[in-house]
């Protein structure tokens, strides 16, 4: 199996997760397509690895992976804070931050 | 003996040493009136007047002990400090002391002191008088900068202060918009001429690299032919501009808008002759330009027959005495215009003028003072028996005006009409002839000043006061008549004491006197004629003014040329239609390319950015999903970028 079906899996899994990041609302989901976009992504670096032939894209992958699970970690916290002060876990309320 | 007018002069000792107080007294007596503010009520006036006087005796004692030097050893100096020091340019704050300056001195200080005596008592009702008398040191102090100076620097420095002074004195009174008005047409006036006054000492820098007076004369041989006519003219203008010459003149008479004794002291006796003396002070100049000396002596003729004709028309008592004064001043700027033979009959006759005309200002003051304020003399009439003090002082000055025979005008007058008949051709028929026909008309307008004023029936019992208040001429206080007697002297014996003194005095100032020879007229006539053409004016006036009655009112079918003369021979007029109004208009145009052309081009900059700024705004929408489509966009935008420069 060629290393090239990888990387196409990776793109397809990538754009599956921008889209989702940019029609769905629910905070959750677009958390959920983050984490999407990030595999997709690992992924493609551990794809890289294998062709080049050295670790490099796999310690990568290890980075992406520890900041990955810090930023949910904050990122639920923020949710879960925001929810809880305005019953609301639509992105497109959360505006404050406007002109 | 003129070498003395170039060399490096000695360090001042003695009572000379002291020269410094003669102008920080004024000075200091300025400055505690202006900052004591209403505590100074009881007592600044005294304050004013006791500054001054001390100033005239510091004055006095070095004049004393100036006479008795040799007349070469008379020019001192005393450097007080550098004042400034930039580059090539150093100006030291340095006073020279030499006959020249002394002999100013004693003027301003000696009849400084008289007016403000006088102003204790005629301003004594005026809730303002500490700031006038903070003024009128200040006016003192800064008089005393222009004459004791030993630069042009220190000149300018005086001048304006001059400038400023007659600034705020003339509009005194705050609450009269046409003092006002005077006082700034006084300022704009003055400044046409410093602008003058201003380009001539650059020229003279740009040449010589110095403005020491010493330097300045001795090298100014070294100056190229074509520069030294430009700076004696523009030297000329700033003369015209503070001493009301032509065509500078129309401020001076508007100037009496300010309190009588202001009338008296600056534009009768100091600063009217700051122009006389710039001339004399820059006799090496002028010494060097034909061209310069005539044009000076053409602006004083021009002058002082403008100045007789308008006098005759008025019927305001300060006005007559106004245009009197320029019309003498005019005198003044022809004597010194004629060079070596006139100089010291220029200061001669400012000397004299002094004394008669600050009397007659303090005496029209005193008429002033006795009818409420009343200036118009077809109001007065018959005063003589109610004031007999005004009436011997202010005649004695008006004999002495109109150049009676030993009194102290006739001296001076005389002399400078007798130098410029001594003229060669042309010159000496106009200068002369013109010179004489004004003491004609002087004789006339001054003589009807006196008739409609003190003498003839008494028309202020016809009429209501201006201010609703009955008339009652009476004497004023002793404040006010002790200095008009102690000038009514000087206008009786001055001339007859100066006349044979001063030229020699002033010598090492202005060089020796040239007694004038030749000339178109006969010396023996001279005398003569002016004194008849001088009668033929009084006896006019009598004929015209004190065998008919004076109407109340003025009449209004006049000649055209009274009504000419009533209009200031239309040049308030002509500086209307030809520069105030252009300037307007310059000005007009000038904002307008200012607030549409340069402000709209900063303003238009800037709300171009402001509104740029406010549409970019807007993208700014807080929507997370809409930050983060851009950011694809972006990423999109890169790597197809990245692919096109490694595919293409």
């Amino acid at each position: 199996m060629t290393p090239e079906y990888y990387l196409l899996l990776s793109a397809l899994l990538f754009a599956i997760g921008a889209v989702g990041v940019l029609v769905r609302r629910n905070a959750v989901v677009v958390f959920m397509c983050i984490e999407l976009m990030l595999n997709a992504v690992n992924l493609s670096l551990v794809t890289f690895s294998r062709i080049h032939g050295d670790l490099n894209g796999q310690v990568m992958a290890l980075f992406v992976m520890v900041v990955a699970a810090c930023e949910v970690v904050v990122g639920l916290a923020i949710i879960t804070a925001i929810f809880r002060t305005r019953q609301s876990s639509s992105v497109d309320d959360a505006n404050l931050l406007k002109y | 003996m003129t070498v003395l007018l170039a060399q490096a002069a000695p360090q001042a000792t003695g009572a000379a040493s002291l020269a410094w107080l003669l102008i920080a007294l004024p000075a200091a007596g300025a400055l505690v009136l202006f900052l004591a503010g209403r505590r100074a009520d009881g007592w600044g006036h005294w304050l004013g007047v006791a500054t001054v006087l001390a100033s005239f005796a510091v004055g006095v004692s070095i004049f004393v002990e100036t006479l008795g030097l040799a007349a070469d050893d008379r020019l001192r100096e005393q450097s007080l400090w550098s004042w400034m020091s930039s580059g090539a340019l150093s100006v030291d704050f340095g006073i020279r002391l030499d006959p020249l300056s002394l002999t100013f001195v004693l003027l301003i200080t000696g009849v400084g002191t008289l007016i403000h005596l006088y102003s204790v008592g005629y301003m004594s009702h005026d809730p303002n008088r500490r700031r006038f008398f903070a003024q009128l040191n200040l006016f003192v102090a800064a008089m005393l900068v222009l004459v004791l100076g030993n630069n042009f620097v220190m000149l300018y420095l005086g001048w304006e202060g001059v400038g400023l002074a007659s600034y705020l004195l003339i509009g005194f009174f705050q609450d009269r918009p046409s003092a006002a008005t005077a006082a700034k047409k006084a300022f704009i006036m003055n400044r046409v001429g410093d602008v003058g006054l201003a380009i001539a000492i650059f020229l003279l820098w740009l040449e010589l690299g110095t403005l020491q007076y010493t330097e300045v004369f001795a090298r100014i041989g070294e100056v190229p032919g074509g520069t030294v006519p430009a700076i004696t003219l523009l030297l000329l203008l700033g003369a015209c501009g503070k001493s009301g010459q032509f065509p500078l003149q129309s401020w001076l008479p508007d100037a009496m808008e300010g309190p009588t004794p202001v009338s008296a002291l600056i534009h009768a006796a100091t600063m009217v002759t700051a122009g006389v003396y710039l001339i004399a002070r820059s006799s090496p100049i002028y010494d060097l330009s034909e061209t310069g000396r005539l044009v000076v002596s053409l602006i004083g003729v021009v002058t002082l027959m403008i100045g007789a004709i308008i006098g005759c028309a008025y019927d305001d008592i300060k006005k007559v005495l106004a245009y009197s004064t320029v019309s003498q001043i005019g005198y003044m700027i022809l004597a010194v215009g004629l060079g070596p033979a006139g100089y010291a009959l220029g200061i001669l006759h400012l000397l004299t003028h002094g004394f008669f005309k600050a009397g007659l200002f303090l005496g029209a003051g005193s008429v002033m003072h006795a009818m409420n304020d009343d200036v118009d003399m077809r109001r007065f009439g018959g005063l003589w028996k109610k004031m007999p003090v005004t009436f011997v002082t202010f005649g004695l000055g008006y004999l002495a005006l109109i150049g009676f025979p030993f009194l102290s005008g006739y001296f001076s007058k005389d002399a400078i009409i007798e130098a410029a008949f001594a003229q060669e051709g042309w010159q000496g028929w106009l200068f002369g002839g013109l010179a004489t026909l004004a003491a004609g008309l002087t004789g006339f307008y001054m003589t009807r000043l006196m008739l409609m004023t003190f003498f003839g029936e008494e028309r202020w019992r016809q009429v209501p006061s201006t201010d609703g208040r009955e008339y009652h001429p009476h004497e004023s206080p002793a404040t006010m008549t002790v200095p008009m007697v102690v000038l009514a002297f000087g206008s009786v014996f001055a001339g007859w004491i100066l006349y044979g003194m001063l030229p020699g005095w002033l010598a090492p100032s202005v060089g020796e006197r040239v007694e004038a020879e030749g000339g178109v007229l006969p010396h023996a006539v001279i005398p003569w004629l002016v004194v008849g053409v001088s009668l033929l004016g009084v006896l006019l006036a009598y004929l015209f003014v004190g065998r008919s009655r004076v109407p109340v009112e003025r009449p209004q079918r006049v000649s055209p040329v009274v009504r000419a003369a009533r209009a200031d021979l239309g040049a308030n007029a002509f500086n209307e239609r030809f520069l105030e109004r252009p300037g307007l208009r310059l000005t007009r145009f000038l904002m307008y390319v200012d607030d549409r052309g340069i402000d709209g081009l900063v303003n238009g900059t800037a709300a171009a950015f402001g509104g740029g700024s406010g549409r970019l705004r807007r993208l700014q929408t807080g929507f997370v999903r809409s930050y983060a489509l851009s950011m694809l966009g972006g990423g999109v935008l890169i790597v197809a970028a990245m692919l096109a420069v490694r595919f293409a």
